[in-house]
């Protein structure tokens, strides 16, 4: 479970979060909606403490994350699993070590049994063959799954991405998201997914919640978002331009 | 004028906040060098990187630097017929002097630069925040690696500079200038003391601790994408120049 009560967050003056709350149900996919720029991603790092809010209480299992030390934080963080935008793999290691990276750093297990996880992994994310290459040799789909398979290295119980399909072309945006969709399947996983690609929202989340000017001002199931009376709401659903901007 | 004392002082003030964050790193680097998991493998990695990756580069420098001083110092103490003392001139500049401070400008352009220009890629391209959500302190595991590399290859190379130098400050005097070898060797021997050498060695750990903590920093706080990475690099080599030339004046009149 992963609750969101009153985070405020800005920067240079400027409020990015607004004593904004949210509860993200515990396994399923929730996405979280809104304007590029509007703070997603933000959020999205105040979930995994790789930002600290200003004021408010982000609790996952219970625990309040933003009064935890750092040791207790990368005791709290072994529960999640990130992919990044543009996946963020290490640039000096190939596919197989960055996918066994998080497994040689957070366990004793043998390189043999290393090398059947990674090979497990890759292959769930539905890559072959690619161990020994170097992420620069990769398409940017490939490396997004590279990523993916590297965030459930240690199957973990919270999966983050943050804007899975930015940049893909239509095919690979469909492939991602059938990705997201069977891990979460698979895994049991808690997904919270920041995107602004409406149609892919509505095929994956379970939960949609739409952030606006800091704060979360609709939260339902797709099919509530897409009867939603708010105008915002409406307007970004629909594709239209949000006419007052911040 | 109060305006006028904000606008002279404000590069001072930034100067003073760089230099606390500098030390604050590099006091969480220290914290963290002490925790496990101790990652071996990597500060071997970085001491490669920093050490054997350099060595054309010193050998090359260090064989001209002592070339140079031999040849200027014949030519000014040939006046007063002072020639035997060329020996012992280049020793005695390139262990206290040359040898520590052209080796770590020479290891500051080659690894300073490309730790401050690395860093910085995967701090733009999210990679440093990849590490912490993988409970990977990067902190421990990209900087503290590099700042133990430079102390300690960084003496390593300087004697291999110091070496090159005397044998480059022998080969012009000797061989070109027809100084006699025994006498230029002699010199060396009577008026080079160990400690010399030694004190040579404790700038070139401290010019490493300072080429290294300075790129790591400005690597780690860059920000503004490509452009951003660009500016740290240039930033870590001249900050990293400057720092190495100010400490040695200190540590000169400290040690000898």
């Amino acid at each position: 479970m992963i609750e969101l009560i009153k985070v405020c967050k800005s920067f240079n003056q400027q409020k990015v979060l607004d004593n904004l709350d949210l509860m993200i149900a515990p396994e399923k996919i929730t996405v979280i909606i809104g304007q590029s720029g509007g703070g997603k991603s933000v959020l999205l790092k105040h979930i995994i403490a790789l930002t600290r809010p200003d004021s408010g209480e982000i609790f996952v299992d219970g625990i309040d994350i933003t009064k935890l030390n750092d040791k207790l934080l990368n005791e709290t963080r072994k529960k999640f699993g990130m992919l990044f935008q543009e996946a963020a793999l290490f640039d000096s290691m190939n596919v197989g070590d960055n996918v066994a990276f998080p497994l040689r750093e957070h366990t004793k297990l043998s390189k043999k049994k290393i090398e059947e996880i990674v090979q497990t992994k890759l292959l769930q994310v539905g890559l072959t063959d690619v161990t020994r290459k170097m992420p620069a040799e990769l398409s940017g789909g490939m490396r997004k799954r590279v990523g993916l398979a590297r965030a459930l290295a240690l199957d973990p119980k919270i999966i983050l991405f943050d804007e899975p399909t930015t940049g893909l072309d239509p095919i690979m945006c469909d492939a991602i998201d059938n990705l997201i969709i069977s891990t979460q399947r698979h895994t049991n996983a808690t997904c919270v997914v920041i995107s602004h690609d409406i149609e892919s929202t509505f095929k994956i989340a379970h939960q949609v919640a739409m952030l606006y000017n800091g704060k979360i001002i609709e939260i339902g199931t797709p099919d509530e978002i897409k009867q939603s009376n708010n105008p915002i709401v409406k307007q970004f659903v629909g594709g239209k331009a949000i006419l007052s901007e911040r | 004028m109060i305006k006028l004392f904000e606008i002279a002082g404000k590069p001072f003030v930034i100067m003073i906040e760089e230099f606390g964050r500098i030390m604050l790193l590099l006091l969480e680097a220290i914290s963290w060098m002490m925790r496990p998991p101790f990652r071996f493998r990597i500060v071997f990695k970085q001491m490669e990187f920093v050490g054997v990756h350099s060595l054309t580069v010193v050998i090359i420098t260090g064989a001209f630097t002592g070339m140079v001083l031999a040849l200027q110092t014949y030519y000014g103490f040939r006046m007063f017929g002072g020639e035997s003392l060329v020996g012992a001139t280049v020793a005695l500049s390139m262990t206290r002097e040359l040898g520590p401070v052209i080796t770590a400008l020479m290891v500051t352009g080659r690894a300073g630069s490309a730790m401050a220009a690395e860093i910085g890629t995967m701090r733009v391209t999210e990679q440093i925040d990849a590490l912490y959500t993988m409970s990977v302190n990067p902190i421990q595991f990209l900087i503290m690696p590099r700042i133990i590399a430079g102390i300690l290859m960084l003496p390593v190379l300087t004697i291999l500079s110091d070496f090159i130098g005397c044998v480059g400050g022998y080969f012009v005097g000797v061989k070109l200038l027809k100084i006699n070898s025994g006498i230029f060797m002699a010199r060396i021997v009577e008026l080079v003391e160990l400690e010399d050498i030694f004190n040579g060695l404790i700038k070139a750990a401290c010019f490493g601790l300072i080429l290294t903590l300075v790129g790591c920093y400005k690597g780690f706080f860059t920000s503004g994408g490509a452009e951003g990475v660009g500016r740290a690099t240039t930033q870590s080599v001249v900050f990293s120049s400057v720092a190495i030339l100010i400490s040695d004046y200190f540590l000169t009149a400290v040690m000898f």
